[in-house]
Formats: structure tokens, sequence, C-alpha cells
């Protein structure tokens, strides 16, 4: 039987709004680096593929594309890379996947953080970039305006339509420029040639001389390539120009089906936009998200979620598919899924650490049992995981 | 404990990672890599197992050339500073963690909340090293290229910073309520902020609750009038390169004299002059191996080299061990770029040079190893630590950077050997007394960014 991947998206609390409003909850503790290392102790424990870790340049709002005022759910978060990189010397064998945004940040500095990052933890780097067109965000920066309009409602206007090709067209170039830099220096590059007294063979560092319409990157990187020589690079996608972004510079995409013809509709609709860019090589890993809220009781996690909903004030929605139910439910819920041709899910746990012990401590036995996922780590860096090899450096001259 | 009259001042050391320049010895047998994580937590461990005030990391975001090609003589390749700070806090209690984020290249937005969030993950250990650049060169790696006056390097920077001091302030303690009874996670309005400015225009709402510093213990590495005069108005660490005790007392007196006028005292500045040290068991085996040391540092292609930066021109054809070139300097413009330029007039330099090898009879490379950086401290584990205390106790710096040679094993005879005896004088630590580098350093809470512009507008 072929092995889920499975991984979890940690963010605050947890992903329902009033999770850390749980008796499980440890509110307090949210910008503490223990609470960090505890929740990657719990999903290592879980022999998990990697964890990936949400980031915005805004506040967390209930609104997708506005600010709002409220004071009764999380605000206030820590810098995503860095998180990642406070947990590398403190796991050994998960993934490490931030959020790093590609609208406001300077591609180059992204890309020596993630390799940074491959370095701290030995080849268990990822990164997931990702858009934001938020004009309150993008006044963070003073340097560029959005019109305002950065909400699903109206992505399919014109003028959203527009803006979300701009913005995935500036991911799209700000992963290339990351890759190139990964790729600038050979994994040779450093001779240390006490005869000749050069510590380089220049040969083998190459400018990238990246142009597009937002930069231009010149290059090499100053840091080295990093262990796994491409970290992994992942995105969310919920369309077709972002399925198209991620087929073009992704290793794995999570997408957000809402039942299993659902998946196999997106499924279809990824491999489509794979043809369309011209993808070679290693076809994209998919992984569908689920926002979950477990209990070995049947009908206990339902009614934990309902007594979240009514302190918040409103049901949870998510643009991912909410499952409330035992760890046996969503095994069969996702062994099931997984045959419209996912590779693996991402798991938003509803209330952490909570929904993500139960991942660890009961979904992953239940899965294990059934032959369906690993019972021990078989790869010492993240691509490994995946069973993506250590690609070839696309500046090497052919052997 | 010696009976003394007057208290006797505490030293502060920190520890620079060799990195990437000339200082560090690539060829030596015990030199490790300079990019493997390893090789940090080796020196972030030694400088902890030392009670060092901090570590600190330095930045270049444009490999180094020489003659519009990559310069291949020197280490070179390093980490993005934060994030290997922040994995390093997993490994260490106490050692601040210094990066050094250059202000041209980045928003405040985003350094402010990277720092923030070191200085959560660390416990108050974080601090910036504020540098600035103008480059070109170094802008062809970003958005915005090379777009500054140089003249608008430091009202940049300074703004750059008064921003981000905004930023971290706009979170006060105890915004984080996280009061799951009353349903109150947060403050009203925290992190509000709005900066109208020159170089920024930025408003809305900061994402990153006030770290245990307050804000982060801020570094700054300039020897211009306008450097010291913005370490004076808001630093609380100066990074210099004087090194010999009569440039050290000019120098600090100069810096201190200028804390007043902006409300500080003398001991909210602490001055670090960067320094490299070599241990003997007798002085002659000291000045010995710093002799070797120098030798290794200055390898004939590196002479070639530095000279090539002085004269402008190519002199590969020059033999290292010959006498200096013939050929005059061409004074049009600088070979090397991606590192601190020489400003003064190379002309003269270059006369001054010719001057000493010929009265010395001097050879390419043994020019350069006299004319470039000696080593500050050589003798043995006594002498060493009783000349850094002369410096300290007679007003030359509050403590240093020190720069070793080797990565990564280099600070570990200064660790084992030198520590100690400034731990038996009593002007070292011989553990530290408070969690956050703040303490370390003797640094009250930080002053407001609020009380910072107005002290500025009235004086």
């Amino acid at each position: 039987m072929t092995r889920l991947h499975l991984s979890a998206a940690l963010d605050g609390a947890g992903w329902h709004p009033a999770a850390w409003r749980d008796p499980a909850a440890r509110p307090a503790d949210l910008f503490s680096a223990g609470y960090w290392t505890g929740l990657a102790a719990e999903a290592e424990r879980g022999l998990l593929d990697l964890i990936t870790i949400e980031d915005s340049f805004a506040l967390q709002s209930s609104r997708f594309g506005l600010p709002d005022d409220r004071t009764d759910q999380v605000r206030g978060r820590l810098d995503a890379v860095l998180i990642a990189a406070r947990l590398a010397p403190a796991t050994s064998r998960i993934g490490l996947v931030p959020t790093a945004g590609t609208t406001h940040n300077e591609p180059f500095h992204v890309a020596i953080g993630i390799a940074s990052l491959d370095y701290a933890s030995h080849g268990r780097a990822g990164w997931r970039p990702q858009v934001s067109g938020r004009a309150h965000e993008a006044a963070h920066f003073g340097r560029r305006t959005f019109p305002g309009i950065f909400e699903p409602a109206a992505f399919r206007t014109p003028e959203g339509r527009a803006l979300i090709a701009e913005l995935f067209g500036e991911a799209a170039d700000a992963v290339e420029v990351v890759r190139r830099l990964w790729d600038s220096w050979e994994d040779d590059a450093e001779i240390r040639d006490a005869a000749t007294g050069r510590f380089l063979d220049r040969d083998k560092l190459h400018y990238i001389d990246f142009e597009g319409p937002r930069f231009s990157v010149r290059g090499p990187s100053i840091t080295p390539r990093p262990p796994q020589g491409q970290p992994l690079v992942t995105a969310l996608a919920h369309d077709v120009v972002p399925y198209e972004f991620a087929a073009g510079g992704a290793d794995v995409v999570y997408v957000t089906p809402h039942s299993r013809p659902d998946a196999v509709t997106i499924v279809a609709q990824v491999r489509e936009a794979e043809r369309t860019v011209g993808r070679t090589g290693e076809p994209l890993r998919i992984f569908a998200d689920l926002l979950v809220f477990l209990d070995t009781e049947p009908g206990a996690a339902a009614a934990r979620k309902a007594r979240l909903d009514d302190l918040d004030g409103a049901a949870l929605t998510s643009d991912a598919e909410i499952f409330a139910g035992t760890p046996g439910e969503l095994a069969d819920l996702l062994l099931d899924w997984r045959d419209a041709g996912l590779d693996g899910f991402r798991l938003r746990p509803g209330v952490l650490p909570s929904d993500l012990a139960a991942i660890s401590r009961e979904l992953v036995p239940v899965l294990q049992g059934r032959g369906a996922f690993r019972t021990a780590y078989e790869s010492g860096t993240l691509r490994g995981h995946l069973g993506l090899p250590r690609p070839a450096n696309r500046y090497a001259a052919a052997p | 404990m010696p009976v003394t009259s007057a208290p006797v001042k505490q030293i502060h050391l920190a520890a620079h990672f060799p990195g990437v320049n000339n200082t560090t010895v690539w060829s030596d047998p015990r030199s490790a890599s300079q990019i493997d994580f390893g090789s940090f937590v080796h020196l972030a461990e030694t400088a902890e197992r030392g009670r060092f005030d901090f570590f600190f990391l330095a930045e270049g975001l444009r490999l180094r050339e020489m003659k519009g090609r990559i310069h291949d003589l020197d280490v070179a390749g390093r980490p993005e500073s934060l994030t290997v700070l922040s994995a390093l806090a997993a490994v260490t209690t106490r050692l601040g963690l210094a990066a050094t984020v250059n202000s041209t290249f980045n928003e405040p937005f985003d350094v402010a909340r990277r720092l923030a969030t070191l200085d959560h993950l660390s416990g108050g250990r974080a601090a910036w090293n504020v540098v600035t650049s103008y480059d070109a060169f170094t802008g062809e790696n970003f958005r915005r290229g090379g777009f500054l006056d140089e003249a608008d390097r430091y009202t940049r920077a300074a703004e750059f910073l008064r921003t981000a001091r905004e930023l971290w302030d706009s979170w006060a303690d105890g915004d984080v309520l996280a009061d799951a009874a009353a349903g109150e996670f947060v403050r009203p309005g925290a992190g509000t902020f709005a900066h109208r400015g020159e170089h920024f225009d930025i408003a809305g709402r900061f994402t990153t609750p006030r770290g245990p510093q307050g804000h982060p213990v801020i570094i700054q590495a300039g020897d211009s009038h306008e450097g010291r005069e913005f370490a004076a108005a808001d630093a609380d660490v100066i990074f210099s390169r004087h090194g010999t005790l009569e440039d050290g007392r000019a120098f600090y007196k100069d810096v201190k004299s200028r804390l007043a006028k902006y409300g500080r005292g003398p001991d909210e500045l602490k001055i670090l002059p960067a320094v490299t040290y070599v241990l003997g068991d007798t002085e002659e085996e000291a000045a010995e191996r710093a002799h070797e040391i120098r030798r290794a540092q200055v390898s004939p292609q590196n002479a070639i080299a530095y000279l090539e930066g002085y004269w402008g021109r190519d002199l590969s054809a020059y033999d290292p061990d010959g006498p200096l070139p013939d050929v005059e300097p061409d004074l049009s413009e600088g070979v090397s770029k991606g590192r601190a330029q020489f400003r003064g007039d190379r002309g003269e330099v270059v006369r001054r040079w010719r001057a000493l090898a010929a009265e010395r009879g001097l050879s390419i490379r043994e020019l350069v190893i006299e004319a470039t950086g000696r080593q500050t401290f050589v003798g043995t584990p006594r002498t060493v630590a009783d000349r850094i205390d002369e410096f300290v106790q007679t007003d030359a710096a509050d403590g240093f950077v020190f720069v070793p040679h080797l990565t990564p094993g280099g600070l570990d005879d200064l660790v084992d050997r030198v520590v100690p005896l400034l731990q038996e004088k009593g002007v070292f630590r011989a553990d530290y007394t408070g969690p956050t580098l703040r303490d370390h350093l003797g640094l009250g809470a930080p002053r407001p960014a609020s009380a910072r512009a107005r002290e500025e507008a009235s004086s």
C-alpha cells in the first residue's frame, strides 16, 4: 500500500478563532520558545513529514482582506522563519516549513534565510511562499498600494483577476530567484587550495542575473548551496492561477477539497496546470488541507467545536473542509480521499496542542495499523521524507 | 578579592564569528567550516562558557569582487544572521545574540518584527548592529537597488532605528492579556502605529508583542563624526576599531563626551573595540605565533590583491616576495568592491608605503603584513589579561569584541586561560546575574521612542 504523507499546520492557538479559550490551550505562552518546541516535539513524535508555520505581515483578522478591532481572538505573531530556526536544533527529523511572503519581502533575504534554516536543521528546511494583496498590509511598508479588493468575492472581477495575476506573477519570479540563488554556488565551489591561495573556485559561483518587472537580482548568494540543494517549496492553492504557480515552482501543493469527488476534480486541475506550465521532473506532491477536531469519544469533537463556535459568536468557517470526529473516522476519510490521487494531507489542528497530540498519538497509530503511514523516519532530510532526490545544480556543467 | 578604594570597572566581552574576511585563516588544518551550523554552535557555546556578554555576526549582502571578478582568496559564504542566531538561541541560555542587519536593504516593519521575534525566542537576548550602505554594487541584489546618496545614509539609518523603536513601543508590556475567562486576548488597539517621515511613511498595526527587553540592544559601528553622533544619540554599544591604548582613549573620551547632550549618562553607551589576540606560554612564543598567523593571513596572493586595492590596477605580474611595484597607482577608480572602502588619499598611502619599504627593505608581502592590522593582544595569558584590564580601567574601552582567526575554535584558549584570570581579578563576571543582554551590559529599561523624539526636539 502506498503510504500517506502527513503534515501539520501550526498557527497560534490553533485554527479555531476561539481555540485559545479552550481549557487545553496555552494562550499566555504563544510567544514563547517553549510553546513552539513543545508543538514541534509532538509532531515529531507522530513521525509527521513536516510542520508548516503560518505568518503574515498583518495582524490576524476576522475579515479576509481587512483589519478588524476584535480583542477576543488571538492577535499577534512571531516571524515564522525564525520560529522554524529556533525549532531546528530542538528537533532531529521533522521538516520545518515556515511561511514567508513574496509581495513585500526581498527574494534575496528569503533565499539566504531558508538556506540558513536548511543548514541549522541539517537538511530539513522548506518554504511556503505566500502573496498578499491586502491594502493595510502594504501600508506597513509604504512602498506600494493595493486597491482594497483582496477578498475571495472580488477575485473573479476583472480588477481582482488582474491583481491575482500580478501577485502570483511576482511570486513566481520570487521563487525562481530563490531557487537560482540556492544553486548559485556549486556544491564543490569551496576548494581551500593552499597551492594557489584560493578559497573558492570562482568558476563554480554563478551570477543569476534575474530581471523582472518588480525586481532584478544579480547574485550569487552569500550563502553556499544548502544541504538539500533545493529546500522544499510548498504552496497553498485554491484556483487555477495558484495551481499554475505551484506547478511552475513548488514541490508540494496544499489544496482544499471538500469531498472526495471535489478532490478528484482538483487533482485533475493540478495535473492540467502541470501540463500548462510544461512542468518536467518530479510531479507535484498534492496534499489536501483539513481543519480537524479530534476526540476518541464519538461526538466529543463536534461538541467541543460547537462550544468554541458559541464562544466566538459564529460557526467556524474555513477555506478547508472542517472535520470533527474520532481518529478512526478521520483515518477512514484520509484513506478514502487518498484514492482521489492525493499524496498526503496537511492537517490544521482546531486547538493546539490538544488536536495535534490527537494526531500524533491517536490518528497516526490507526494509520500505521492500516499500513498507511511510516512507523519510523526513514530519511534524514525533508526531501527524503517525500521521496524527492537531491536535485542536480542547474548551473553545474553536465559530467 | 583585593581590597580596593574605588570600584573597578567590569569588563564586557563579545565573540565575533570569524566568517568572511582575511582575518580568518582557512589554510590552518584546524580551520573548520565557516557555514556548518556546528561551527556556530561551537563558538557560541565557548562564548557562553566564558560568560561573554554576546555573540556577534557580521553581514555582507554581496560577495566581494576584485577587478570585476568574485574575490576568491578569502573565506566566503555565510548564513543569514537572524536565522542562525534564532537557532543558536536553542543551544544557549544566557548569551546575547547580536545580528548585523543593514538598514538600506531592509524595511523597518520587517526588521523590527524579526528582532522582536528573536528577543521573544531567546528570552531577551537580542541585539542589532545597525549598519548602513549606499553602494549600488550590493543594491544589485535587491528591489531598491543602489538608490541612496551617501549623505542620506545616516539620516535614513537614524529614521529607520527611530521607526523600529516606535514599532517596538506600539505594544506595551501586558498588552497580551490571554484572559480566557473574560474572553479578552489583547488590549484594544495594541500595535497601532503611524510614522510619517522623510524616508518612511507607514501606518497600521505591528504584529509582534513587545519582547522581554522592550527594545533589543542597539550596536553601532561607524567611526565618522556622523557615526559617533548616531551612536551617542541612540546606541547602547559602539563597536569601534580603535585597538591601541592611545587611540582608544581619545575615541572613548570623544564618544562619551557626546552623550550628555542626549540626556544620557556615560554608562549608557558601552565602547567595545574589535580586537585580536595570540597567546603563548612565553612572550617569545606568543610573538612567534603572532608572526606565523600574520603570514597565514597575508598569503602571497592576498598581498598582491591588497596592493591592487590601493594601486587601482592589475599587479598580478609582480612577485610578492619582491619589491613594491614601480608603476604609479591609478587613482581614478577602485578595483575592489563589496568591502569597507579606504576613502582617504590612496596616492599618499602609496608614497608612505614606498618610504617604509625602502627604509626597512620590505618585500610586497612583508609590507602588507606590516601595514595591515597587527594583533592587539599578544603574550602569555597573564600579560594579555593584565593588558585587557589596563585598557578598560584606563578608559580606552569598556570591553572588547574578540575576533578569532580560526573557525570555530579560535576563542577556546581565551576562554580557558584568560577569562579565569579576569575573573580572579574581580573585573569580569564569574556568572551571569540576569537573564537578558540588557542585564549583562548593565543597561536599564529602554527609553521610549517618544521620549527620544522630545529630547531631540529640545536639544
